[in-house]
């Protein structure tokens, strides 16, 4: 069966412990944690975790069969094939010089990325979007020197309930 | 008026109506042990904390309540982990109370300072750290509902010293459990409508049945539902004891030292219902040989046992329980009948396997390990609880002592827990003083909590010790003679101790049997003795178990003798 990125959204109780009983069942059962992201809901004693790991249909089932049985977690749901809108968010430190400075502005302007910072001789960048684009992003920034990023996991909701 | 921590654990756990904990102390858990000077619940002082859990697991299989068990921070909390492990893979309801340093030392590596919480994550069912007097009775009260509730197991409860000594004003505890509501329970009337026309449509149904019929409590609708179907059935070293073995539609174990007929049958079936079972690889061995003609009806309580290894054509995720009452009740209907001709003719072709090679063994001067479960089970008129260690012995008394009786057979299937058998049967006897308690074990395996004699004796538990004595760890030593040549890389441990002293020194009474003749004798003697008793039989030191299954070949591919 393919193997391919799955992202997982998980509510569970906003517990001291909770995050590490889940990093535990995916490393106990073999799987690893591609990227991760938490915070709170609405309810401020509830936390929405995503994850995204490697893993093809059948095992993924039972990895959020396995989530679903912490008695913390509240809901395991499967986005990858919801509806749902997924984003990422990168910060890139890039060194600037007279070489680069114009291409990189001018690709912040098209793009709609945003500064976030400028000195003299760095700037820092941030683009979200979906992973493609952040992907696409960095592959670009690599070549007009980047000097070194910070990405966020996934986060991700639902069209509808 | 004002409680202390430990006043508050101890109304917690008489709310929880438990009456006995099984215990061991230290510099974390004095508070809590002092205020059990005072109160009235049992404790059963143990001699190693991997004692109290098993007996605390014992203790829970045979009274179908939640064991109890209570210990220091640290060390006692580690030796509490191997049967924890245990628990949580037998699905058993244990508390685990645990000592820890005071809530403003922890993290600083304090002295017997360990983090039980972390290190008992993937093998409890939950786990709390106690953070605030606050919150320690819902704690408590929570951890038992988890224990028992939906798949049973392991919890574990960390409390911290200075919360033991610390006050709170009785109206301000709360007992309210805050849990989250998992069990959205789903309708199961169609999943069982459909299993029923499965049940119609099959020529060669078979049942399989496991620990969660007798941890769900359906015996008797499980009894009702063979009958009423006129299937064969074999059920799991977990699920022992729920059909009677002496019934002539039961055809034993299956799996790596299942019978014959047992495996040929669910290598033959075209439907398998499976109750309660989670399909361990002990059970179906090469997975894509498992079954391989039959629909696979499943039904377990935890969805995460379902599609997990065998995948199943009808699954119901729940209690094994109500879904046996209503196919029973659906079946009992005079509208629902099976083909008489087809029921006929396959239980024509159990029979025969049957016959064709039925659990034998051969007789000899030497004592022969069968012969001495077999008479254990003819004088004790299969009555007794019996609890196993792990190896042969296992295997033996899982295959020579027909259960007959539900929670009468308690042994460690998913960890395979060597040591765990003793102290399992004091648990056992602590809970039916009114019962024969037998441990059947293994010279390896008895010695690694041998130090339990002197609890069993200090309590004046009349638990029977039947050591099989094969010199060997005679389970590794089957292995090597089959598959590493002969070879028997450490695995030889010679008759020693002298079983008969080392139970005098500890005060029980000590029997010996070297020659076939006098089993029966020394197992009369041993049983009558209203004491702790050792009974060491020197039998065949290389008895093999068979039938056996090599690990990962087919059910059909079968040793049936040396
Ligand atoms: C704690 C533990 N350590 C090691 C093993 C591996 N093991 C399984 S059976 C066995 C031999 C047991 O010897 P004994 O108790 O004499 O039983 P026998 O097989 O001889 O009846 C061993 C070492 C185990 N199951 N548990
Ligand atoms: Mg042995």
């Amino acid at each position: 069966m393919e193997v391919k990125e799955n992202t997982i959204s998980i509510l569970v109780n906003n517990r001291p412990d909770v995050l590490a009983r889940i990093a535990g069942t995916f490393s106990g059962r073999g799987f690893n944690i591609e990227s991760i992201s938490a915070n709170i809901t609405r309810n401020p004693e509830i936390t929405r975790i995503v994850i995204t790991t490697l893993g093809n249909r059948e095992t993924v089932i039972k990895l959020e069969k396995q989530l679903t049985k912490i008695i913390d977690v509240l809901e395991v749901k499967d986005l990858t094939r919801a509806n749902a809108a997924c984003r990422e968010m990168v910060l890139v430190r890039m060194k600037l010089t007279d070489a680069n400075q114009v291409k990189i502005m001018q690709t912040v302007d098209t793009l709609k990325w945003k500064i976030v910072k400028m000195d003299v001789d760095t700037c820092i960048l941030e683009v979200t979007g979906g992973k493609k684009d952040i992907d696409d992003a960095l592959a670009f920034l690599d070549k007009m020197g980047m000097d070194d990023f910070t990405r966020t996991g996934v986060v991700a909701v639902e069209r509808q309930k | 008026m004002k409680l202390t921590g430990a006043q508050v654990l101890f109304e917690a756990l008489q709310k929880e109506n438990a009456d006995t904990i099984f215990g061991f102390p230290g510099g974390a858990v004095l508070d809590i042990f002092d205020e059990l000077y005072r109160r009235k619940i049992r404790n059963i002082l143990v001699r190693h904390e991997q004692g109290a859990i098993h007996a605390a697991d014992g203790y829970a299989r045979v009274s179908g309540k939640v064991g109890v068990c209570l210990v220091t921070s640290g060390p006692g909390a580690t030796n509490t982990v191997t049967g924890i492990a245990n628990a949580f893979m037998d699905s058993i309801p244990v508390v685990v109370l645990t000592g820890q340093v005071a809530t403003s030392l922890i993290g600083g590596d304090a002295f017997q300072e360990v983090d039980i919480t972390g290190i008992t994550r993937p093998c409890t069912k939950h786990n709390f750290l106690v953070r605030r007097i606050d919150d320690l009775g819902r704690i408590v009260r929570e951890a038992f509902h988890i224990a028992r509730s939906g798949r049973p197991g392991p919890v574990l409860i960390d409390i911290p010293k200075d919360i033991t000594k610390s006050l709170i004003e009785d109206n301000d505890i709360s007992w309210t459990l805050s849990l989250p509501n998992n069990n959205k329970k789903a309708s199961i009337e169609d999943a069982c409508a459909k299993a029923l026309d499965m049940i119609r449509q099959a020529e060669r149904p078979l049942v399989i049945s496991g620990g969660g019929v007798l941890l769900g409590r359906a015996w008797d609708e499980l009894r009702t539902f063979v009958k009423l179907l006129n299937v064969p059935i074999t059920s799991t070293l977990m699920g022992l004891g729920a059909f009677p073995a002496s019934d002539p539609h039961w055809l034993g174990m299956p799996g790596m030292h299942g019978t014959y007929y047992a495996n040929m049958a669910i290598s033959n079936c075209d439907l398998l219902i499976a109750l309660g079972v989670r399909f361990d690889d002990r059970v179906t061995s090469k997975l894509d040989a498992f079954a391989p003609h039959a629909k696979v009806l499943h039904v377990d309580i935890d969805p995460a046992s379902i599609d997990k290894f065998v995948k199943t054509h009808l699954s119901i995720a729940s209690d094994c329980k109500p879904v046996l009452q209503l196919l029973n009740k659906w079946i009992s209907d005079k509208s629902f009948a099976r083909p008489e001709k087809q029921t006929k003719a396959w239980l024509e072709q159990v029979q025969k396997w049957k016959e064709f090679a039925p659990l034998t063994y051969c007789q000899s001067d030497k004592i022969k390990p069968q012969y001495v479960v077999e008479t254990l089970y003819r004088l004790t008129e299969g009555k007794a609880i019996i609890s196993t260690e792990v190896g042969q012995n296992q295997m033996w008394a899982a295959q020579y002592y027909h259960f007959d009786y539900p929670n009468s057979f308690i042994t460690s299937g998913g960890l395979g827990t060597m040591g765990y058998g003793f102290p399992a049967a004091i648990g056992a006897q602590v809970a039916r003083p009114d019962k024969v308690v037998v441990d059947i074990a293994g010279d390896g395996s008895i010695q690694m909590n041998i130090q339990e004699l002197a609890t069993a004796v200090n309590y004046d538990l009349p638990v029977k010790i039947v050591i099989l004595n094969n010199g060997f760890l005679g389970m590794v030593r089957q292995w090597q003679e089959l598959f590493y040549g002969k070879r028997y890389s450490h695995s030889n441990i010679d008759n020693v101790p002298d079983f008969v002293k080392l139970a005098e020194a500890y005060g029980a009474v000590g029997l010996r049997a070297t020659r076939s003749e006098e089993v029966e004798a020394t197992l009369r003697k041993g049983l009558d003795t209203p004491k702790t008793v050792v009974m060491d039989f020197h039998v065949e030191p290389e008895e093999g178990v068979y039938p056996m299954v090599s690990p990962g070949a087919a059910l059909t591919d079968m040793v049936l003798s040396k």
